[in-house]
């Protein structure tokens, strides 16, 4: 697949053409007519599809026999705000898909850019993909982190509240433009002291 | 405490209320273990037999503050824990003490970001601050023993008021660490 050759890694094309993931190839034969995309890093495939899309692929790729991924890994997503290198979106919304049967391993992203400013908590409508929780149920609380942390709202979710943070917390804090240290979250408690007990 | 071996079994012995009240308190601390991190592993060290915190009286540990006098905050106190840090510092009857343990519950340690409070000192009273990432249990033991100290010596509430002021000692670590493991062996010459 790949040959190592001084310090870097060489792709061979004929041999990245060997690379093309059996699970890829039946969502393309089937999905035909949509925007798919796939990348590879270290032998891992990434299939990236549209977000209106997502919800279809992601039946497709559990019900079909040849795919078959029983299991939802994992959730999740990255906000690529000054990334270095330019991204076809903002925000990055993955599932990690994982199939017993065929002992594959394979990750769906799709990408969506705000329509508003990311600094509060308003609800943004292009930050919006559909829950996949009627697919895989274990995906409510992952879901509910991606809110939680990004603030991209997931359509059919059964109670999609905050899960890591409190209820009133006023901000997204894994968004890149949040501060680390926070906007005075952790400051604004009432104090005890020896005459207040 | 081998007195009845110095004095006569019917004999008296004269003291201060005070003191005796004291001698008690400190003699049986009972902590209550707020253990959310590393730290609380450290604690639980210190509890078992190599370490022995029954040597000091206070292996009692009770997870209901109720029953508590020692409060041991033993790691780091997310922003969302602290409420109930708090809630559980309220229901500890009087008299009571705090030992913030580790460099987490003092100053946030290497946790700066939006989620943990840096030092439960800024939110509940601390009496005794135990230095360390985690602190080793001889470490912690100098900690309960200034807070033993504390009670014995300063004859608290000491102000007449029946309030007293956080002492705010922060321990020096002084001690030499033994070496470890230390070889035990049964039945030799």
């Amino acid at each position: 697949m790949r040959k190592r050759r001084g310090s870097g890694w060489l792709y061979d094309a004929a041999l990245m053409t060997a690379l093309e993931h059996h699970a890829v190839t039946r969502v393309v034969e089937a999905f035909g007519d949509r925007t798919l995309s796939r990348t590879n890093f270290r032998d891992q495939t990434t299939l990236i599809v549209q977000p209106e899309d997502a919800h279809e692929i992601l039946r497709f790729l559990r019900d079909d026999a040849a795919c078959d991924y029983a299991l939802l890994v994992d959730v999740t997503a990255a906000d690529y705000l000054e990334y270095p290198v330019d991204q076809p979106g903002r925000f990055g919304v993955v599932w990690v898909l994982r199939s017993h049967t065929h002992d594959d391993l394979l990750l769906v992203k799709t990408w969506l850019n705000p329509s508003i400013d990311t600094s509060g908590i308003e609800h943004d409508p292009a930050l919006e993909v559909d829950s996949a929780c009627d697919i895989w149920p274990g995906a409510e609380w992952r879901e509910r982190e991606v809110f939680d942390m990004f603030g991209i709202r997931f359509n059919g979710h059964p109670d999609l509240r905050r899960i890591l943070t409190w209820r009133d917390f006023p901000a997204h804090p894994l968004r890149k433009d949040y501060p680390l240290r926070g906007r005075g979250e952790r400051e604004n408690y009432e104090v005890i002291d020896r005459d207040s007990v | 405490m081998g007195l009845e071996a110095a004095i006569p079994v019917d004999g008296f012995l004269t003291t201060s209320l005070n003191r005796v009240i004291n001698w008690a308190r400190r003699s049986a601390v009972w902590p209550m273990p707020f253990a959310t991190a590393c730290c609380g592993i450290e604690l639980m060290a210190t509890a078992s037999s190599r370490y022995d915190l029954a040597r000091f009286g206070a292996e009692v540990f009770r997870f209901s503050p109720r029953q508590a006098d020692l409060m041991i905050v033993a790691g780091r106190v997310s922003v969302k824990m602290l409420p109930v840090l708090q809630r559980i510092y309220k229901q500890m009857c009087e008299p009571k003490w705090v030992i913030s343990m580790g460099a987490c519950a003092s100053t946030g340690g290497v946790f700066d970001t939006y989620a943990v409070v840096q030092g439960v000192d800024q939110y509940i009273p601390v009496d005794v601050y135990v230095p360390g990432c985690p602190p080793r249990p001889e470490m912690l033991i100098e900690g309960v023993m200034a807070i033993q100290r504390i009670i014995d010596q300063d004859n608290i509430p000491f102000d007449g008021d029946g309030r007293r002021l956080p002492l705010e000692i922060a321990l020096e670590p002084t001690h030499r660490p033994s070496d470890q493991p230390v070889d035990v062996t049964i039945g030799a010459t």
